[in-house]
């Protein structure tokens, strides 16, 4: 064939195409020669080497297989193509492929090369879709091949491609069983996946692979809770159900306390019966006493905090707009939570009813099966639940099923008066289910029995056959449970069958009649008068019911009855019927006693007037919640191919402890707090000292100790306090070398510089040991006995000190926690000056420094958990805090549970400035520092904490603000006026200003009552922010949100000293103002906070590598704060 | 998990059958002819049948049921959804979702199904993915991509995939910048025969047609966001800020989609827009009825009450209908005893009335249910639950968009029982 009318007849065939000729193409219908003549030219234009040809040709073939047509033929021109460039063409490639490999597996291995290839493909799409493919074609032969490309992806670098691993799973385990061992190898490791984007897939996979493997899932039940609401929404249905399989192995039912006395201590008397022998009298009493005793020796439930993570996690997930998803967490509650909390799906249970006819066809079903277990859930929501003329049958008797298991004393009212419009409606099918729904209503509540039964024998007189019977059958259910309350309503019956034409309704009544003719036994020979009368016009079913009555009447009052009974046998003898003929026949032999007769007769009563048994009126959905609830099971009443059973819960609660997973420890922080609590207890010496004293001597004693003798902390777990610890300790030290001042000497002018320089210099040696003291224990050897000096002179100050007055305490505090000042060779007069600027502060001391030390202790077991440098020595800078600020720290110390927000900002070091110098202030010198304090009457400024020190000669008056210049968008809130500073005296004032998150200073005139002074207060950029508290997850979400232009990286070698984990987080904190991160590694340190004014996120991380490398990433949104920042912590770790 | 999918159409003809795992044969859709042949109405089909060896699970929509067949367990809503999910995904590509659309875009549809599940588990369903993946038919591109046998498959990955938000493709330019939201609400009511409201409640949804250049960052606060009872959102939604502020911040996908439904609580008293004053009866033994229904306005808060339609399932026995509307137009159809009276705006001063008689069958006793009374209806600029927003804000992104808001209050299931 020529290339040109290859040409043609591909133009024919492109009009055609894409277009609505697809639909009618005329090969379907069909002559055998047209079609093989078309797949001809299909061929040709395969091998075409146009791609738009070939893509018309593929279009077409796709358009053949969607409407069910064999192409099967065409399999080895479709394969040729499967390495073509043109995306679409490929694309339908595989299609046809995945549809006829299975069909043609020799030429379907032509193409695996090409996948194979595509599965190393640097781009992860191609890596993915390869692999898609493959894993798609069902060709047993490449199984090795498919294992193969599925542990590889699992291991990919990207995500994608590792879902698509995921997905491969199920797939090659339908092919080959047998891999399965090799395959669970895999789901392992995705399983460990962090990523949102695996987890659903991977779950999937363990579902359908190995259900059964729920150890599988420990290490990953709290990552699991944790990503569950990130995962799209797919994945969710499937590992929300998965959990509520692996809660219910896992963790102790939640209403345990609750079902026993339920059921009323069945179990538990047993269970004592086999103890004690009991007598029957006092049984009731002594089982409720015993009961009583069991429920108090059972341990009070205590939830296991992973039970509360799932249900906590799941519970926003009903506000998904899928409707698979809410259903899933449905039941999850109905399944895990405690009944009190189940309430919380009914609402959203009620809003699926909104959705298509479908989603409430199975809901409704669950719904049902929810409203026999625990009723009180929906009954708020009773009239969501009415019927709509146009809702489609089977939704209406849904809907009249749950509102007849809503019904209770209460509403059964308003829910009959519903009912009584249902009965009129046009669906008859529908008013049969409604009546049989009147009926249970009536057997349940006693109330509305009789009126059910009057409604019910009204409706005997419709015209409707079905609803006849359908009362008739219900109401005869009815009569049978109430025996004692018969004659009234059959009286009435048999009224009804002067007027009743309907046969069958007729036939019921003359039954009922019958079977409680003991109760009237006035009327049923009247009406079988009546009947007898009018037989020969009666309907078939109404004759043999007549015969019926006569029979039961004969044998029970047979002298009123005996001749119309025969009279009916006879008409009965000749009726056209032969049906009514044998019948009248059959029952002549037996009821009426002749020679002939058989020892039948003898029973013939017994054999008519047997007791019925009464049928029972329940609902179909009872019981029905052994199937996990919104399975496929559970909708069909009937266990489906691949159900997983819902476990019973455990008797007792296996280890949670399996769930312990090491770097997770870190991100959930309740557990983590749990763990240093419970290391807080193997160090009793800290609690037990009560008092203060002791306690004082203890923790100035402590570091010496282990300096001398080499502890390195006493236990493993308790390490992380010391850490926290001493590396807030070595904060203050590295504070004072950094800043040359800490605040209180920077005070008093007169201090000489040589003093403090040497001071600094050994103090600094004493930091360091400390600091590295389980590392480097040499060193701490070497500096020992200076150390051992030091301590003495401190003591002995220390007991001076403590000699003089009840003010000292408060130098004290300092000197014992900074420990610089006891080797000051302070003159007593400075010291006393500092005592006074103490004494100006009203609040009682005693109480103060017991907080400080409370707080101390407190710091050290457990806000390490929050912040990791919460110094201790800090708290002598604190004695400049206002009041209130003390006060605050003093909630903090009361317990841990206040320790939430206020400890994740902690004063941890504050750096004081110079405002005003003694000179030029003459005599007056102001300084500022931050206190990094929340600025409570404007959470978007920043504290300021203004020290005003009055050398001069005589007092100051009316210390005060004016003329505030500011850049655009500042604010300052001016401290309040100090009227008074006498001479000598110091006094601290809070200031707060907005600096809007700009590096600007705040300019303005500090006035006295005689001189203004022009300052200005200028933050470093560390102060522009304010600590928060992330996850480590939270943490990398937000890090992987602030990318590009927001991410500053520096390179950097730490400063020798500044080598280890706590040196860093301290000098990071030093220089702004964050909170430390939870991280796994300890290579990592990681910090967060947001500026004060825009509340942008502000993350820092500093990866540490060999010889002091370390690499400094910044995020942050405001680029400009993130450079300055870089710089700053660049040089607080390098200096 | 879903096996197959077979789509039929109302005369019972499967016209679409796609397979994720092997092949079944089309013949398991005889148990589904069964069934339909079974129910009296299309949508008394069941929605789950068991055959012996899978089962069918099946929606209606557009009078084509959508077939899928499993084997083993599966929750059925997750089937059920998804299903609805791709006729949701065929809407959105082709405008509407019928047969003939269906079969003029077979390969799109094909590509579109071979996408959104792999082996049987749903991959992707966001419709931005899809779109990047697959591009939606335009007339224009129709003829060009004809002419020049070029492509409708996306060539770059769907980076949506693998962002943050995977509900939002990448790389979205607008010349216009424009937000428009659409808050409508419906109005579920069942009025009794005397006029008494026996359930009344407001379902509503704010649908939002969003297209903004980059990536928009967007907060919606209302007046009164406690009327709100029960919400569900769109993944977009920021669920913590939600429950801690009650703001709506989110990331929108591009263009359009749902952004909440929400129900109003029922405590507040719902306005009932209408009432209607009826008198329907039949006399026994006369082959003639009456009918008089009055319409007229109630609780509207001063808006016209526009596009009324009524609708009434006649009892089986009228044969015909004689009447006499005072406005708009009413259609009678014999065979399905549909009554419809298309009323347009409702006129304070002269209310619509339809009058006049109906024939019965002779002979026939008289039906002993009066007809329901569906109507649906229309309040422009109004939520009739009193929801308002605040204000939009924007962030993230420099320029200022356009933003337009829109009330609506519609008739949902309105009921009036006679």
């Amino acid at each position: 064939m020529s290339a040109s009318s290859a040409f043609n007849d591909e133009k024919g065939g492109s009009s055609s195409v894409g277009e609505p000729e697809y639909g009618h193409d005329p090969a379907s219908g069909g002559i055998f020669s047209s079609d093989y003549k078309r797949h001809d030219d299909l061929k040709e234009m395969l091998d075409s080497n146009k791609d738009s040809l070939k893509l018309e040709a593929m279009k077409r073939i796709v358009a053949m297989i969607a409407r069910g047509k064999n192409a099967s033929d065409l399999f080895p021109a479709v394969v040729k193509n499967v390495a073509c460039k043109n995306i679409e063409v490929k694309k339908l490639v595989y299609v046809y492929l995945v549809r006829y490999a299975e069909e043609q597996q020799d030429l379907a291995l032509l193409s695996i090369s090409t996948f194979q290839r595509g599965l190393k493909d640097p781009n992860q799409l191609i890596r993915a879709s390869a692999l898609r493919v493959l894993s798609s074609i069902r060709v047993t032969i490449i199984v090795p091949i498919m294992m193969l490309a599925i542990k590889e992806a699992a291991s990919d670098m990207s995500p994608y491609v590792r879902k698509t691993a995921a997905h491969a799973i199920p797939k090659l385990y339908s092919l080959d069983p047998e891999q399965k061992d090799q395959l669970i190898e895999v789901i392992e490791k995705l399983l460990a996946d962090k990523t949102t984007l695996v987890a659903g897939s991977v779950v999937m996979a363990f579902e359908e692979v190995c259900p059964e493997r729920i150890d599988l899932i420990h290490k990953n039940y709290r990552k699991l809770c944790n990503l569950l609401i990130d995962v799209e929404e797919w994945g969710q249905v499937v590992i929300i159900n998965m959990l509520t399989r692996y809660a219910r192995t896992q963790f102790l039912n939640p209403n345990i306390n609750e079902s026993l006395l339920e059921e009323g201590g069945g179990g538990e008397k047993t269970f004592y019966g086999s103890d004690e022998d009991e007598d029957d009298d006092d049984e009731d009493d002594k089982e409720k006493k015993a009961e009583a005793a069991t429920l108090a020796k059972r341990k009070p439930y205590v939830m296991d905090p992973d039970h509360r993570l799932l249900l906590r996690n799941t519970k926003p997930l009903l506000q998904s707009r899928n409707a698979a998803v809410v259903m899933a967490v449905a039941q999850l509650y109905f399944h895990l939570a405690p009944k009190a909390e189940i309430g919380v799906i009914a609402k959203a249970l009620v809003r699926l009813l909104r959705s298509h006819s479908e989603v409430q066809y199975v809901v409704l079903q669950n719904v049902a099966t929810m409203t026999i277990k625990r009723r009180g859930m929906f009954e708020p929501y009773l009239k969501s639940f009415y019927i709509r003329s146009t809702d489609p049958t089977q939704i209406k008797v849904l809907k009249l099923e749950v509102l007849t298991n809503l019904a209770n004393e209460t509403n059964i009212s308003t829910i009959l008066r519903e009912f009584q419009t249902y009965i009129k409606s046009m669906d008859k099918d529908f008013v049969a289910a409604t009546i049989q729904a009147i009926g249970r209503c009536a057997t349940n509540i006693g109330e509305v029995r009789d009126t059910c039964l009057n409604g019910l024998v009204q409706l005997l007189s419709n015209r409707d056959e079905l609803v006849v019977a359908e009362s008739v059958v219900v109401i005869k259910k009815l009569l049978q449970m109430q025996p004692e309350k018969h004659s009234d309503i059959i009286k009435h019956m048999a009224k009804l069958t002067d007027n009743i034409q309907v046969p069958m309704a007729r036939a019921s009544i003359l039954w009922l009649i019958g079977e409680y003719c003991e109760h009237v036994p006035k009327i049923a020979p009247d009406v079988l008068r009546k009947m007898a009368k009018s037989f020969t016009n009666e309907e078939d079913i109404v004759k043999l019911q007549i015969i019926n009555l006569s029979a039961k009447l004969y044998l029970t009052n047979s002298k009123q009855t005996k001749l119309l009974t025969q009279y009916v046998l006879n008409l009965a003898k000749y009726d056209q019927n032969y049906d009514i003929r044998d019948r009248a026949r059959f029952i002549r032999q037996l009821i009426v006693p002749t020679e002939k007769s058989g020892a039948l007769s003898k029973y013939a009563k017994k054999l008519f007037l047997a007791l019925k048994p009464a049928p029972v009126l329940e609902s179909p959905f009872k019981d029905r919640d052994h199937f996990q609830l919104g399975s496929l099971s559970h909708l069909l009443n009937a266990k489906a191919g691949g159900y997983q059973e819902l476990p019973d819960w455990p008797e007792a609660a296996p280890d949670p402890s399996v769930r312990n997973v090491e770097t997770e420890e870190v991100v959930s922080t309740s557990e983590g707090r749990i763990g240093l609590l419970g290391a807080w207890r193997e160090v009793p010496e800290w609690t037990k000292c009560s008092s203060r004293e002791k306690r004082k001597e203890k923790k100035v004693e402590k570091p010496f100790y282990s300096d001398s003798e080499g502890e390195s902390g006493p236990t493993e777990s308790a390490d992380s306090e010391l850490d926290s610890a001493s590396g807030s300790e070595s904060g203050s030290g590295s504070e004072e070398s950094g800043s040359g001042s800490e605040s209180d000497e920077s005070e008093e002018g007169s201090e000489s510089e040589q003093e403090s320089e040497e001071d600094k210099e050994e103090d600094k040696k004493k930091k360091k040991k400390e600091l590295k003291k389980p590392v480097r224990e040499s060193e701490s050897e070497q500096s020992s006995e200076e150390e051992e000096e030091t301590k003495r002179e401190k003591k002995s100050k220390q007991r001076k000190s403590d000699s003089e007055s009840e003010s000292d305490e408060e130098e004290e505090s300092e000197s014992e926690s900074s420990q610089s000042e006891s080797e000051d060779s302070e003159s007593e007069a400075e010291v006393k000056k500092k005592k006074k600027a103490a004494d100006s502060k009203p609040p009682p001391k005693p109480v103060k420094t017991e907080n400080k030390k409370e707080k101390k202790e407190m710091s050290l077991l457990d806000l390490d958990d929050f912040e990791p440098s919460p110094s201790p020595q800090v708290t002598p800078v604190n004695t400049f805090m206002s009041n209130s600020l003390v006060t605050d720290l003093e909630g903090l110390s009361l317990s841990d549970s206040v320790l939430s927000s206020a400890t994740i900002t902690p004063s941890s070091a504050s750096k004081s400035y110079e405002l005003l110098h003694r000179i030029t202030g003459e005599g007056l010198s102001v300084e500022y520092c931050f206190s990094r304090q929340p600025f409570s009457p404007d959470g978007n400024m920043v504290a300021v904490q203004v020290q005003f020190n009055n050398s001069a000669a005589s007092e100051t008056k009316n210390l005060h603000m004016e003329d505030v210049k500011l850049q655009c968008g500042m604010r300052v809130k001016e401290f309040p006026e100090i009227e008074l500073l006498p001479a000598g005296e110091a006094a601290t004032a809070v200031m707060g200003i907005d600096f809007c998150d700009s590096t600007q200073a705040a300019n303005f005139q500090l006035c006295t009552h005689t001189k203004k002074f022009f300052v200005s207060i200028q933050p470093p950029v560390g102060e522009l922010m304010r600590p928060v508290f992330l996850t480590e997850n939270e943490f990398k979400k937000e890090q992987g949100q602030l990318m590009g232009m927001n991410e500053i990286t520096e390179r950097l070698t730490l400063d020798a000293k500044c080598r280890n984990e706590h040196t860093i987080v301290q000098r990071v904190t030093t220089a702004a103002n964050l909170s430390r991160v939870p991280c796994g590694s300890d290579k990592e340190c990681r910090f967060a906070g947001r500026t004060v004014t825009s509340g942008s996120l502000v993350l820092v991380s500093v990866v540490t590598k060999e010889e002091g490398a370390a690499q400094l990433t910044v995020n942050c949104e405001k680029m400009v704060i993130g450079t300055m920042l870089v710089k700053d912590i660049l040089l607080a770790l390098t200096q | 998990m879903i096996h197959s999918l077979f789509l039929v159409n109302a005369s019972g003809d499967i016209f679409l059958e796609k397979h994720w795992k092997s092949v079944v044969s089309r013949s398991v859709c005889d148990y589904f002819f069964e069934a339909q042949e079974r129910a009296t109405e299309p949508e008394n089909v069941p929605p789950v049948i068991p055959t012996p060896h899978h089962y069918l699970i099946s929606v209606l929509r557009h009078r084509i049921y959508f077939v899928a067949v499993i084997q083993s367990e599966v929750p059925p809503l997750f089937v059920i959804e998804f299903l609805h999910r791709v006729v949701d995904t065929f809407q959105d590509y082709f405008g509407v979702c019928t047969e003939a659309a269906i079969k003029d875009n077979v390969v799109v549809v094909y590509e579109l199904l071979e996408e959104m599940l792999d082996n049987g588990f749903p991959l992707a369903t966001e419709s931005n993915i899809l779109k990047e993946l697959i591009k939606p038919p335009t007339i224009l591109r129709t003829m060009v991509n004809t002419i020049t046998g070029s492509t409708n498959v996306g060539e770059q990955l769907p980076t949506g995939q693998l962002s943050v938000v995977p509900w939002r493709r990448t790389g979205v330019k607008y010349t216009n910048n424009e937000a428009y939201f659409d808050v409508v609400e419906e109005i579920d009511a069942i009025i009794d025969k005397s006029g008494s409201t026996i359930t009344a409640e407001i379902q509503g949804v704010i649908d939002a047609c969003v297209k903004l250049t980059g990536m928009p960052d967007l907060t919606l606060s209302f007046m009164n966001p406690r009327l709100l009872d029960d919400v569900s959102f769109h993944p977009c939604v920021r669920f913590k800020r939600w429950e801690a502020e009650r703001i709506l911040s989110f990331i929108p996908p591009d263009g359009n989609f749902r952004l909440l439904s929400y129900h109003v609580s029922s405590q507040n008293l719902v306005a009932i827009p209408v009432y209607v004053k009826h008198n329907i009866s039949f006399r026994e033994g006369s082959s003639q009825g009456r009918f008089d229904l009055t319409l007229g306005p109630k609780q509207t808060m001063g808006k016209a009450v526009e596009s009324v339609l009524v609708s009434s399932q006649l009892p089986r026995g009228v044969l015909n209908a004689n009447l006499n509307p005072s406005q708009g137009t009413y259609t009678f159809d014999p065979v399905t005893k549909m009554l419809t009276w298309d009323v347009g705006k409702i006129n304070p001063q002269k209310l619509p009335s339809l009058k006049g008689t109906m024939s019965l069958q002779a002979g026939a006793s008289k039906p002993d249910e009066n007809p329901t009374i569906n109507i649906q209806l229309k309040i422009q600029q109004m939520a009739i639950s009193g929801l308002k927003v605040n204000r939009l804000d924007m962030y993230g992104e420099k320029y200022k968009p356009f933003k337009g808001i829109k009330y609506m209050t519609k008739a949902g299931k309105f009921q009036v029982r006679t």
